[in-house]
């Protein structure tokens, strides 16, 4: 698998601040540091992500949905900076639903993908921003791209992102196997993340899940009794 | 995968690695890979044994700093056998593990290694120690550390369950090294594995061509 987005892990944290008295969020920017995944299946994808939105210490929002529509059956999973990924995610959702119009016919994944690149890769020095662009098109079915911090971009058949995805690589690695049926990629994304938020300071909260295929979109939550749960050693 | 900042300020040679140790039904399981590198650039061994014999049934791993972790555990194997020649019998593993803590604590500004010690003693029978960069001792179950065990973090959680047998603690050992040393690359080589039992210890390795293979190599 090629290198897949994770969030740098000194970026915006401090182990403890010099002044205990004025709290360290005040001056951090507020990041997704996060867990993001996404699995290709035969006949759609599956997309999950955690919840948890951090400025520093800080857990600004608890329950944020890190899965962003783009277009109809096209969604875009977010880590890094939280403004940067609104912002680039905003310009790309516009400019695929203008060329969808001139085209007349939904749009391909691959074309919002290479739209986050171009805007990941011109801007790359003022950005931290890395995404996973995952979606179902009538050409080439479900399809899941990988645009990491720099602004590269490459297809895979499964991807995770974000501080909290280093800790899952292996989990990945013995588990996944093609040819994996929709229920089981639910499952395997369920496990990774919950997994990762265990292990990640910056990920938790919930899991908020979405199943991508012709028939449509549908999402899901997994609340805190809901989370899959691992021996406790 | 953006670079870890964890060995990147180890000078010299560092063993950038993956070690594991993992209880199971009667005794203990406790492994590394065989990678030393030099800032991550030039892989200086591919063969090194980075699991130490402390003492007839403890054993020790070290991540970090090759040197610091070679000096720290040869003043703890002294330390150890004198010990153990005035209590007259075999230390218990919460000695030497206390040893190498106190070692790394009273010189935390200097060292930059740490350790997971692994034996059996016949008063609590098989243990896992960690002590970790600044000194901290505590014991767990299963344990991993490294520059490479980020990447098992993950698997370990799912996968270790207490009171395994020996076989399924030996391939659970073998594959999370073996996971790590895919996604590392400052860990490779070969896995080398030492078992304690009440028994003794026997050491175990895995040479490249046997190790596990995932679905996407």
């Amino acid at each position: 698998m090629a290198a897949a987005a994770s969030l740098m892990p000194n970026f915006g944290q401090q182990i403890s601040s010099k002044n205990d008295l004025v709290p360290n969020w005040t001056s951090q920017e507020v990041s997704t540091g996060t867990t993001i995944m996404a699995v290709e299946y035969d006949g759609g994808v599956v997309i999950g992500a955690d919840s948890r939105t951090t400025t520093g210490a800080y857990i600004a929002n608890r329950v944020t949905d890190k899965l962003t529509r783009i277009h109809d059956r096209i969604y875009c999973c977010r880590s890094g900076s939280a403004a940067d990924t609104q912002a680039i995610a905003e310009v790309v959702a516009y400019q695929l639903g203008f060329h969808s119009i001139e085209l007349d016919e939904p749009p391909q994944v691959e074309t919002a993908a290479n739209l986050f690149r171009a805007s990941c890769y011109r801007y790359r020095e003022e950005l931290m921003a890395g995404i996973l662009v995952a979606g179902w098109d009538r050409r080439k079915g479900g399809q899941v791209y990988c645009v990491p911090i720099g602004g590269m971009l490459v297809r895979q058949p499964v991807a995770v992102g974000g501080s909290g995805s280093s800790y899952i690589y292996g989990f990945m690695d013995s588990n996944y196997k093609p040819g994996l049926s929709k229920e089981q990629c639910v499952e395997l994304t369920a496990s990774a993340l919950a997994l990762a938020m265990e292990r990640d300071g910056s990920s938790g909260g919930v899991i908020r899940l979405a199943t991508i295929s012709e028939d449509g979109v549908e999402r899901r939550v997994l609340l805190g009794d809901q989370l899959p749960k691992f021996s406790t050693h | 995968m953006e670079k870890h900042f964890t060995d990147s300020k180890v000078k010299g040679v560092s063993t950038g690695t993956t070690i594991l140790a993992a209880i199971f039904d009667g005794g203990v399981v406790i492994g590394s890979d065989s990678r030393a590198s030099i800032g991550g650039e030039y892989v200086s061994s591919k063969t090194i044994n980075k699991v130490i014999q402390v003492h007839d049934q403890i054993f020790c791993c070290m991540a970090g700093s090759l040197a610091d972790a070679q000096a720290v555990t040869k003043t703890a194997k002294f330390h150890l056998s004198f010990h153990s020649v005035q209590m007259e019998g075999p230390p218990l593993v919460v000695a030497a593990a206390s040893v190498l803590r106190e070692l790394c604590y009273k010189n935390k500004e200097e060292l930059q290694a740490g350790f997971i010690t692994a034996g059996w003693d016949r008063k609590k029978g098989p243990q896992v120690y960690v002590v970790s960069l600044g000194g901290m001792l505590i014991s767990q179950p299963v344990t991993i550390g490294g520059s490479g065990s980020t990447y098992i973090y993950g698997y370990v959680d799912a996968k270790y369950k207490p009171n395994m047998t020996r076989e399924e603690c030996q391939q659970f050992a073998t594959n999370a090294l073996a996971l790590a040393m895919g996604r590392d690359n400052v860990s490779g080589g070969v896995v080398h594995l030492v078992v304690i039992t009440e028994k003794g210890a026997e050491h175990v390795v895995v040479p490249g061509d046997k190790l596990p293979r995932f679905n996407d190599e």
